[in-house]
């Protein structure tokens, strides 16, 4: 496998302007970059959930696991645990991630499993066609919610601190320099790392102007001090209308969930026949 | 109008013995009609069946009745018995009323009696709930005051364990010595015994119950049989045992009655078997994370109960799409919802079957006794591999929770065959259309291709699609494994016939009735037939069973006859049923007067 051909022959069918196709461009500027780095290419698989960012699945040449809506972080521990050796990447959504299956988000923040999960969060559900999001502020005005939303959005900085990541980074589709390198300190990162991607949704919740005029690039000389991560996670709470910080919010390292489970050399079948045997035996 | 069931035109005069169904039916004949049984010491309980025997042990939750039950149960193992021991405790950790039942005979029983012959009661409730169980000749043995009992043993326990300085803990250890002393068992089969299953302090533990042994004459003298002691095992242990012999590397379960213990005792072993065994944090994630495991090529297995494995159909649907081999092991208990967490049903037979939307293969198998348990979770994970299909071994807590005798000799080698490989010269593709629906599978990294799984409509190299031609050739793919794995099935003895082959009655069962239903069928001269697969359906076996029946007696634990729903679909819908569903198994005098009645 070669990063000359990691675009599949699926058509893309994004709309014009979506925040998307950044995305897409900066994991195959990564993947061509670790693939200069010496990190063989048929080792990395994508795991994708359902929803408009989930089509990357089809869009690229390389393993993957199109997986169920909410549902891409078991999978990609499933195949962490089973080949600690693959390089797990998971492109989720705020529907996907942040509504359902956000259990399995902050589980895999507590394990420290060595993967990395991507929100592309455009606050917005976009291929069910414009309801509201965990991370969509106050009073915004979905389908399904004409009248506007009376529940106040998550701040999943803040959740992904309190849960335990080791590795906390926020980006923005609109800013390409900095959405790669995040996205790539995350994917290197050893232990379980996670990005917010503010992802604009061109036709449902355009907020390329809200976001030109308050993004700022955090300090990174800190990103190991928790203390100070906490604050700078309650800067901007994705519903006041306060500076945002992108780039690495908060960075440690742990032992990882397969370090402390290490795949053991499997049982040949003769092996396997005599140890039931024994065990068997000793009820007899 | 009496109707005749018949075997397909042509075929129906070739009875289909195989060497496994033979070898059950000879052995129930030999069993219960080659003893004599006598029918004038009825009492309390019921009949004193010879050759065999019953014991009940009872006390409150915490006080070992589940450990003292096996301990029993090991005792009449030695004795050359073939035991099943069925547990009873409510959900509650201290305190409630726990009792287990163990019966001995000369073939395993798959169901215990009414009547039992030894009371070992840990405290004066035991007593209270289950005198009137008692057989004429039986025995109370009791730690608890018994003040008006004049035939019960009270064991002196507190001046034991004075006397040899041990813990309370140790009482139990002075209720199984004297039951050992009034049932003459040798000091010796105790010894034994204790070192199998006491894990420490086992030389103070046979010195207290040496004393209670030493205290009592013998009262019921349970004698020895001249078979060959064979292993006592959980149906839960022998499901783990099965899943280890069909390549299991990793399991992955939320704690649930009844299957909690097929997770403890994977979890106790995993340097042995060399697997690992993982508690994620629902049952959506376990059985995801055991899909990404299957992905990436290492065999995964996950076990729950009817609440947790309605949190895993999304993800069955997901196995079925997208092709991925898991093994679920789904311990029935009695529903809807919480329904009752501790006792036992054959409820979600429907729900096995239908589980997860739209149309794909699947393999679903009920386990009849803990051999069938071990056999058939060695062909689940095996066929899952070989058809990449979810499959489902649906045992019941009975089964789960139950301790078995179980022969080696009778739980056949599988051969566990690799996944379908591809031609090294053509390029990968997951999906790839083939004559029998089967693709090879391939697992990352790949050197010259990529690995592509989708829930999606899929082409063949994984990529999504929504044109109607691939969907349907899709669709055709999966019909054409079903087929094939339709036709494997019949070779496995899919269907089990016993009792007795000839007559035009038949019992039909699944699940852990079959044995209480082989046990009657055999004494009472009918037919009994228990298909152990139910998807797909082995329409061949099941006709052949069938053959010659005019009238179907099914016997099912819960409300609606599920099974009986099943084979009406193909042509077979029973005379009566016979429904039990308040959570306990029948027990055998009850079942055979249920049967009596309506086969007059």
């Amino acid at each position: 496998m070669k990063s000359d051909d990691l675009v599949s022959r699926a058509e893309n069918t994004w709309c014009p302007g979506c925040g998307n196709f950044a995305i897409l461009r900066a994991l195959k500027d990564i993947l061509r970059q670790m693939e200069g780095d010496g990190f063989p290419l048929e080792q990395f698989v994508l795991v994708a959930g359902i929803g408009q960012h989930a089509k990357i699945f089809d869009f690229m040449n390389v393993n993957g696991f199109y997986s169920l809506h909410g549902r891409t972080i078991p999978v990609a521990t499933g195949i962490k645990i089973a080949n600690p050796d693959l390089i797990v990447l998971c492109v989720t959504g705020d529907g996907d991630c942040y509504a359902e299956g956000l259990e399995h988000l902050i589980f895999a923040a507590k394990r420290n499993i060595d993967i990395t999960v991507i929100v592309n969060n455009n606050r917005v559900y976009g291929l069910t066609t414009g309801q509201y999001t965990p991370t969509s502020p106050y009073r915004f005005p979905g389908r399904s919610t004409p009248g506007g939303v009376k529940e106040y959005p998550l701040n999943p900085m803040e959740l992904m601190l309190s849960a335990g990541a080791g590795f906390i980074g926020r980006a923005y589709t609109r800013q390409y320099e900095g959405l790669r390198r995040v996205m790539y300190e995350a994917l290197t990162h050893r232990g379980f790392s996670f990005v917010d991607i503010l992802q604009i949704c061109i036709t449902y919740n355009n907020l390329t102007e809200y976001y030109n005029s308050r993004v700022y690039a955090w300090e990174e000389n800190k990103a190991g001090d928790f203390n100070a991560a906490c604050l700078k996670a309650r800067e901007w709470d994705y519903n006041r209308d306060t500076p945002i910080g992108l780039g690495v919010l908060y960075r440690t390292t742990a032992p990882t969930f397969e370090e402390n489970h290490p795949v053991p050399e499997p049982l040949q079948p003769d092996e396997r026949e005599e140890i039931i045997a024994r065990i068997l035996e000793k009820r007899v | 109008m009496r109707r005749r069931y018949q075997a397909d035109p042509g075929i129906h005069e070739v009875r289909v013995f195989p060497v496994r169904v033979l070898f059950t039916r000879m052995s129930a004949i030999f069993l219960f009609f080659g003893q004599v049984f006598s029918m004038n010491q009825k009492h309390g309980g019921g009949l004193v069946m010879e050759g065999e025997v019953s014991v009940l042990v009872g006390g409150r939750a915490g006080d070992g009745v589940s450990s003292a039950g096996q301990m029993v149960a090991e005792l009449l193992g030695q004795l050359g018995y073939r035991v099943h021991m069925y547990l009873d405790y409510p959900s509650r950790i201290k305190g409630g009323h726990n009792f287990a039942i163990i019966r001995g005979a000369g073939q395993t029983p798959g169901a215990v009696r009414r009547g039992v012959d030894f009371i070992l009661a840990l405290n004066q409730e035991t007593l209270d709930l289950h005198r009137h169980r008692l057989n004429s000749g039986g025995v109370v043995i009791s730690a608890a005051d018994t003040a008006g009992n004049n035939d019960a043993i009270e064991v002196k326990t507190g001046e034991i364990l004075a006397a040899e300085d041990a813990p309370p803990v140790m009482g139990n250890s002075a209720i199984i010595g004297a039951f050992a002393g009034a049932a003459g068992i040798d000091w010796q089969t105790v010894e034994t015994v204790f070192k199998k299953t006491i894990p420490r302090d086992i030389q103070k533990n046979l010195r207290v119950a040496r004393r209670a042994y030493d205290a009592e004459e013998t009262r019921r003298h349970i004698s020895p049989r001249s078979t060959t002691p064979v292993p006592v095992c959980t149906g839960n242990e022998a499901i783990g045992l099965g899943l280890v012999r069909g390549g299991l590397g990793t399991y992955f379960a939320y704690p649930m009655s009844p299957t909690s213990n097929l997770l403890h005792f994977l979890a106790g072993r995993e340097e042995e078997f060399r697997i690992r065994v993982f508690q994620p944090e629902s049952e959506i994630a376990v059985i995801l994370m055991a899909l990404g495991c299957s992905y990436a090529g290492s065999r995964a297995a996950v076990g729950t109960s009817g609440g947790g494995f309605c949190l895993m159909t999304e993800a069955i649907s997901l196995a079925g799409i997208a092709e991925l081999p898991v093994v679920v092991v789904l311990g029935q208990r009695t529903g809807p919802s919480t329904g009752l967490a501790t006792y036992t049903a054959q409820s979600d037979l429907h729900l096995a079957l239908n589980a997860g939307h739209g149309e794909f293969p699947r393999l679903v198998a009920a386990p009849g006794d803990a051999e069938e348990a071990m056999t058939w979770a060695t062909h689940c994970m095996n066929l899952s591999w070989k058809y990449q299909i979810p499959a489902i071994l649906l045992p019941d807590k009975v089964i789960c929770e139950g301790m078995f005798s179980i022969d080696p000799g009778n739980v056949p080698a599988v051969r566990i065959e690799p996944p379908l490989a591809g031609d090294p010269g053509v390029p990968y593709e997951r999906y790839a259309l083939t004559g029998t629906g089967i693709s090879p599978m391939q697992f990352p990294p790949l050197h010259d291709g990529v690995v592509r799984v989708n829930s999606h409509v899929h082409d063949p190299d994984g990529i999504t699609t929504e044109e109607p031609g691939v969907t349907r050739a899709m669709a055709d793919k999966l019909e054409r494994k079903e087929q094939l794995l339709r036709s494997e099935i019949e070779d496995l003895h899919p269907v089990v016939i016993a009792g007795d082959p000839r007559d035009t009655t038949a019992i039909l069962c699944w699940g852990s009735c079959k044995g209480i239903c082989a046990e009657i069928g055999s004494r009472m001269g009918l037919r009994v037939i228990q298909p152990i697969v139910l998807s797909p359906f082995p329409v061949k076996s099941f006709a052949d069973a069938m053959a010659g029946v005019e009238k179907i007696v099914a016997v099912e634990e819960n409300r609606t006859g599920q099974l009986s729903r099943l084979v009406r679909q193909f042509g077979y819908p029973p005379a009566e049923t016979v429904l039990k569903y308040d959570g306990r198994p029948f027990m055998v005098e009850e079942l055979e007067a249920e049967i009596g009645k309506v086969i007059r």
